[in-house]
């Protein structure tokens, strides 16, 4: 498989441009700090990957009326598919057969959980209750790039993006569609805050990945959006390629709703699909964007999976969640932007705080900034419900 | 390039739809705007103890996706595809309350644990062990059409041999409360209520779960063909003509190929002029409709789906979905065509086998 990318859009905790997210990467600039845009009692203690603009602010930039019902997940969304159509040069987005495929986890539930109530009694908040539903946001990013064919979403938890980037490849492979817009976007909620508060999985501290003594994650909001183009229309309009999907993988791990397996089989599934997509040999991967959520169980499952298909031969790996925070249904939209970055500039992000391998395996994260020849990069993303995503980016 | 043969569904709906023969005693409801899915005796299919901390969503298509499974006489398919509008809303709704009620504190994670969009498709492979592909789609009225494209492409090119997909959606009371505050819900002085020739705005809503075991082989339990498909965000009505007889050129037909066409009618009387305009077309055929029996939701069309399929393999059209009095003797080719407010639209299309 060689599917082209032609513009990427983003939008996150440590840059509002794919120059800005670029550019704290490789300055080490971390994203997570104390949270301000939302009221919740966990506030001094957690810290987030928030994007610190209100939703009036997005709302602005994208030049909506005053009476607009967007959630905070379609605004991010918003903006960083708009990015995405202008990087690729699109001027007429519905010239080719094209598409929209999203991902989101909690869709509108900013808006749910602000109005829940309050519905019943003020008439004025009664606009947000459609918006709720995640087909609505979509729909709505695909309204702000003019886009008519063929919208969905993919929701599989945290491996949602890499599934839509998936699905679009798929889609230009066989000729479905010419031109695929494809990404995730997922704001902060206190849903999600106190969701995996209960599962004891938040960090109080800023999360170390692969880090023997790491207490978990940090949640960040986020939205990435790229734009898949076919052969025809690279060739036509000469576009310049910035890297290409070379192949990709989905298997569920079948073991647990919220755990992943101690060996990470379903990892394990996952990247061994994508190497016979891709027809590469693991030794080819120079870089791996790992899931590393920073959780014991993901760190533990995805490092033995690591181990399995690369032998005593990992490459420079690295989670870039200590920048972000784990953006949830946008974290492999994020990180395919970041997948590509590395490819253009051959560099490897490091994967800040970690000091102490796991007493499970010998495994050391890349800790420095590192410049080196990137021809093909791995990104995991795994989710609840057992979904394990892989995706491999390639350079030529 | 292989077919994608329709071997094996399972349904669960408002209607006694999921031990019986095709449709063969219906309720038609008039007095209800809510109407809840017949839920069938989960004794055999989950564990007592399981059942009770299990969502209906997840429980609906645990049943359906058995039944599909049984009947296609595959016992581990190589990959789970489900689309949802919704997803397991309960457990959200429950999640929501008790943060909200208690201040985000005291809370404990089992329904949060549920209330991802994808749990059905997790659970039903935690299930049977099936560690293949598993996708979810949610996006309103085309969740499910979204769940069968996809299936169609991996099976046509042989990447998948068989794929198990379906659609769940459950009710849940705050949500129906909200419908209703915005008239998506019909109001009770609207009643009777009907879906032809109805004159309020919004719908009888519903719930259920329909799976189809879709394999690239053909089988002695093969219902149809599964031949083509278009997924469109939005369309004007006066564009609905063009919509259809493009996606028809597209796959070298004309409308007199066209044995039997299945509508959407959800009696909103803003929208199902869509139906109206798309009906000018066949009037030369037996016309179909079902939400009077379904219900409205997200994925009500997936039990669309299960009528055209189930027309096609005993050749009836049972007369309780008839939209017209016209008669034909073969169905070989059925079209079914769905949108929500103008939005979401599908066109699917099966064939004989």
């Amino acid at each position: 498989m060689k599917v082209a990318i032609t513009g990427m859009g983003i939008i996150s905790s440590i840059g509002t441009t794919v120059e800005e997210n670029f550019h704290s990467l490789v300055s080490l600039k971390t994203g997570l700090s104390t949270i301000s845009n939302i009221e919740t009692i966990h506030k001094d203690i957690i810290k987030v990957g928030e994007i610190k603009q209100t939703n009036e602010q997005l709302a602005a930039q994208l030049n909506l009326p005053q009476d607009n019902n967007f959630s905070r997940t379609a605004l991010l969304g918003a903006i960083a598919a708009k990015q995405a159509v202008e990087d690729a040069n699109i001027t007429d987005i519905n010239e080719y057969k094209s598409g929209l495929i999203s991902a989101t986890s909690v869709g509108g539930m900013d808006m749910t959980e602000k109005y829940f109530y309050d519905y019943f009694e003020n008439e004025a908040c009664q606009k947000y209750i459609t918006s709720h539903d995640i087909g609505d946001n979509s729909q709505k990013i695909a309204n702000c790039i003019g886009l008519k064919g063929l919208v969905t979403t993919i929701s599989t938890a945290c491996s949602s993006a890499a599934n839509a980037i998936m699905l679009g490849a798929r889609l230009i492979e066989s000729g479905e569609l010419d031109r695929v817009v494809v990404g995730g976007t997922d704001a902060l909620a206190k849903f999600t805050i106190n969701g995996f508060k209960t599962l004891m999985i938040l960090s109080d501290d800023y999360n170390a990945p692969f880090d023997n003594n790491r207490k978990g994650l940090n949640l960040g909001e986020a939205a990435a959006f790229l734009v898949l183009e076919s052969d025809a229309i690279v060739k036509k309009h000469n576009k310049k390629v910035l890297a290409y999907v070379a192949g990709f993988g989905n298997a569920n791990d079948a073991f647990h709703q919220t755990a992943s397996s101690e060996n990470g089989d379903g990892a394990f599934l996952a990247m061994n699909k994508a190497f016979k997509m891709a027809k590469i040999q693991p030794s080819e991967i120079d870089y791996i964007n790992a899931h590393g959520t920073a959780t014991p169980n993901n760190d533990l499952s995805e490092g033995r999976a690591i181990i399995r298909i690369f032998g005593d031969n990992v490459p420079d790996f690295s989670s870039t969640k200590p920048f972000t925070g784990h953006t949830l249904a946008a974290a492999a939209g994020i990180e395919a932007v970041y997948s590509v970055l590395a490819l253009q500039n051959n560099v490897v992000y490091p994967n800040l705080n970690f000091k102490t391998n796991m007493e499970e395996f010998n495994l050391t994260p890349q800790l420095t900034l590192k410049e080196k020849e990137i021809n093909h990069v791995l990104s995991n993303s795994f989710g609840f419900g057992g979904n394990c995503s892989t995706l491999i980016f390639s350079k030529n | 390039m292989k077919k994608c043969y329709i071997n094996g569904m399972g349904c669960v709906s408002a209607q006694d739809t999921y031990e019986t023969s095709f449709l063969e005693s219906v309720v038609i409801n008039t007095t209800e705007n809510i109407i809840y899915a017949i839920q069938p005796s989960y004794k055999e299919l989950i564990p007592p103890a399981a059942a009770r901390r299990m969502a209906k969503g997840v429980k609906m298509g645990l049943a359906a996706s058995t039944k599909a499974l049984k009947e296609a006489n595959v016992e581990v398919p190589d990959a789970i595809i489900t689309g949802t509008g919704m997803g397991c809303i309960e457990d959200s709704e429950k999640f929501l309350r008790a943060l909200l009620d208690n201040n985000e504190e005291y809370l404990t994670p089992t329904n949060f644990i549920q209330s991802t969009h994808n749990t059905v498709g997790g659970q039903i492979a935690l299930g049977l062990g099936c560690k293949g592909y598993n996708f979810t789609y949610v996006n309103g009225a085309i969740s499910f059409e979204s769940a069968l494209l996809d299936a169609k492409l991996q099976l046509e090119n042989e990447e998948e041999n068989s794929i198990l997909v379906g659609a769940a959606d459950e009710t849940s009371s705050h949500t129906m409360e909200l419908f209703k505050l915005i008239n998506i819900i019909k109001k009770e002085s609207d009643q009777p209520y009907s879906v032809l020739g109805s004159n309020s705005t919004g719908v009888i809503y519903s719930e259920g779960a329909t799976f189809v075991a879709l394999e690239n082989i053909h089988k002695d339990s093969s219902y149809a063909v599964l031949e083509a498909l278009q997924i469109q965000n939005e369309l004007k009505v006066e564009e609905v003509e063009s919509f259809i007889t493009a996606f028809l050129n597209k796959n070298n037909l004309k409308l007199e190929d066209i044995d039997a066409v299945v509508f959407g009618n959800n009696g909103d009387v803003t929208f199902d002029t869509y139906y109206s305009e798309a009906s000018s077309l066949f009037n030369q055929i037996p016309q179909i409709y079902y939400k009077h029996l379904s219900g409205e939701f997200n994925t009500a069309s997936a039990f669309g789906f299960w009528v055209a399929a189930s027309i096609i393999k005993s050749q009836i059209i049972p007369q309780s979905i008839k939209m017209n009095a016209i008669e034909k003797n073969t169905f070989s080719k059925v079209l079914l065509y769905n949108q929500y407010q103008g939005k979401d639209q599908s066109l699917v299309l099966l064939s004989k086998c």
